[in-house]
């Protein structure tokens, strides 16, 4: 049983939570994300409360409007990284926006593995697949959980600052989960539980 | 999309998917054999008895007498005095009595003395040339000329017996005066002629020295002997009464073709029915294949399926994924089982063609028992996937990542 203080995060901001391993900071981005529900209180995401929605909804809801970047990268491992993240679109959409897959991912510098495997990555390209994959759909929130911490300092804040940017540019709200020390000095605004 | 991620995912982990489609292909591949063979074998079989209600020939085995007299697949249980087996032929119960005299063959071809009728039972007809008329004239089956490329006109010196090696007739040769057309049948593969160019065959061997009595003891039919006789009653009570009467008055037997038949494939429709089992034996196999082939990938995948959710997968298309994947499997394993029976068929029907000159067909398509034979193979689908996509259906997003 977690309990969470109330937390706000405005679209284009950027919100750091930290604190130590156990108290909740994986359950919480879990929450915000739809995939588990409060036994009380509300989460509302771009003025629509969550908690309520059938399973079928909350899927659809999660897939138009919450973009998830998780600690380690998991890719449909039979599909390649422009297909993967031109999946995500489709999963929420229907439409498979390969175009705009494309963009996103020389955006993030990774125009010359668009048909490569995910496995044939480094860990630094696949989190920033990851990424890419998260924003396809313009989501109004992005929750990151540990997006740093199997990373080397050079590609953390690298993926620190493209998390930021992004966030700003698609005027997405960004919820980082993390207790890496990296993180707390690069963002201001956190809030700690306990 | 769904249907990709499933394709794609079929041949990600290539060893364990060649695996159970091999195992499918091998249980479509014998079932698909089997429902043929069985079908164009009860095909050939009641074809070629056709019209044939008894068949009256010398004492032995009364399958062997069907089976050489009808099917030309066997060895001939003897031979019978044509004057006794005449006034059989000629009883009022009896329609049509179409005598059989084995003698020579030509390269393993038979030689069979007959009448005009035999090959006009079979529906055949002469297709060049004329009917046999006179002594050493032949009318040959449309896959002999075929294959021994004669013509009418051609000459040839048969062998004794039924043995391609045999002592040959070389006294007297035969000539091809007429080429039936392609029935399909036993008819096919025989070579026709009167009953009388067997037994002079024989005369002219067995009397080279006494050229005198030659001509006269032709003519005669006192002594003479045939292998059998094909009968079809006027009255079906013949059919019934016969086989006793010919047994308790003559030296003959009387057999029915449709119960010798019946008693054949009794006998080997339990050697077909063990071969079934066995084929559903190996399709239960393949089906635990892709079982224990979808719940291990399921393992590695949960992550997979978890992320599919987060981006919006409803759980609904995650079971369709799995489900389709297994289907992919199996009709992939059923399509090309279906060409490996035929391809199997068309070298059995090579072998059963030399041997016993019965053809089958690999291009003909049994659709019911074919297509029963698809949805068993899509129910094992089914069964194999149902697990495996149930718990992916209940997976739960947020444990499988925690523990990520």
């Amino acid at each position: 049983m977690f309990a969470f203080p109330d937390i706000v995060c405005n679209e284009g901001e950027t919100l750091l939570v930290t604190g130590n391993s156990g108290v909740g900071k994986t359950t919480l981005l879990h929450l915000l994300g739809g995939l588990l529900r409060p036994e009380s209180g509300e989460i509302v995401i771009d003025n629509t409360v969550i908690n309520s929605f059938s399973e079928r909804k909350l899927d659809h809801f999660r897939g138009q409007n919450i973009g998830l970047v998780l600690q380690q990268s998991h890719f449909i491992e039979a599909f390649t990284v422009l297909e993967n993240v031109a999946l995500a679109s489709w999963l929420a959409t229907g439409k498979q926006k390969m175009e705009k897959a494309k963009q996103l991912l020389e955006h993030l510098d990774l125009g010359n593995h668009l048909h490569k495997l995910p496995s044939q990555l480094s860990v630094g390209q696949q989190q920033r697949v990851s990424i890419a994959r998260a924003l396809i759909n313009e989501p109004k929130l992005l929750l990151a959980d540990e997006p740093t911490s199997s990373l080397d300092d050079e590609n953390a804040f690298k993926v620190a600052d493209l998390l930021e940017q992004l966030a700003k540019e698609f005027k997405t709200a960004l919820v980082i989960v993390t207790h890496d020390s990296r993180l707390k000095e690069r963002f201001s605004n956190q809030i700690s539980l306990s | 999309m769904i249907g990709k991620l499933a394709w794609r995912n079929t041949w990600f982990k290539p060893l364990s998917t060649v695996l159970s489609i091999i195992l499918l292909m091998s249980s479509v591949a014998i079932i698909t054999v089997l429902i043929l063979l069985q079908k164009q074998f009860e095909e050939q079989f009641s074809s070629n008895a056709d019209d044939i209600d008894l068949v009256l020939g010398a004492q032995g085995s009364p399958l062997q007498l069907i089976l050489s007299s009808v099917y030309q697949m066997d060895a001939p249980t003897g031979n019978i005095d044509y004057t006794e087996a005449k006034t059989w032929m000629q009883n009022p119960f009896v329609k049509s009595a179409i005598p059989l005299a084995y003698g020579d063959n030509y390269l393993g071809f038979k030689i069979l003395g007959t009448t005009p009728d035999y090959l006009a039972k079979f529906g055949g007809k002469v297709e060049k040339g004329k009917m046999f008329a006179n002594t050493f004239e032949v009318v040959i089956g449309s896959e002999i000329a075929d294959k021994l490329q004669l013509k009418v006109g051609d000459t040839f010196f048969g062998s004794h017996g039924d043995a391609k090696e045999g002592e040959k007739h070389e006294e007297a040769a035969y000539k091809v005066v007429g080429i039936a057309s392609k029935t399909g049948k036993v008819v096919d593969n025989l070579i026709l002629s009167n009953v009388k160019s067997v037994w002079a065959m024989h005369d002219v061997h067995d009397h080279e020295e006494g050229e005198a009595n030659h001509e006269a003891a032709l003519n005669s039919e006192e002594g003479k002997e045939i292998t059998a006789v094909l009968i079809k009653f006027r009255n079906k009570m013949g059919i019934v009464l016969w086989p006793r009467l010919i047994a308790q008055n003559t030296k003959m037997q009387a057999a029915s073709p449709a119960i010798e038949i019946n008693r054949l494939f009794t006998l080997f429709g339990i050697g077909l029915e063990a071969l079934q089992y066995l084929a559903y034996g190996i399709m239960l196999i393949s089906g635990i294949s892709i079982f224990i082939a979808l719940f291990n990938t399921l393992k590695e995948r949960k992550y997979e399926f978890a992320l599919l959710r987060i981006q919006g997968a409803s759980r609904f298309q995650l079971l369709q994924a799995i489900i389709i994947e297994s289907l992919v499997l199996c009709v992939i394993g059923f399509v090309f089982g279906t060409i490996l029976g035929r391809v199997a068929l068309l070298f059995i029907s090579k072998s059963s063609d030399e041997e016993f000159k019965i053809a089958f067909n690999p291009l003909e398509f049994v659709w019911d028992k074919e297509g029963v034979l698809l949805l068993v193979t899509i129910f094992v689908g089914l069964l194999a996937a149902i697990i495996p996509a149930i718990k992916a259906y209940r997976l739960n997003i947020s444990k499988t990542l925690s523990n990520a």
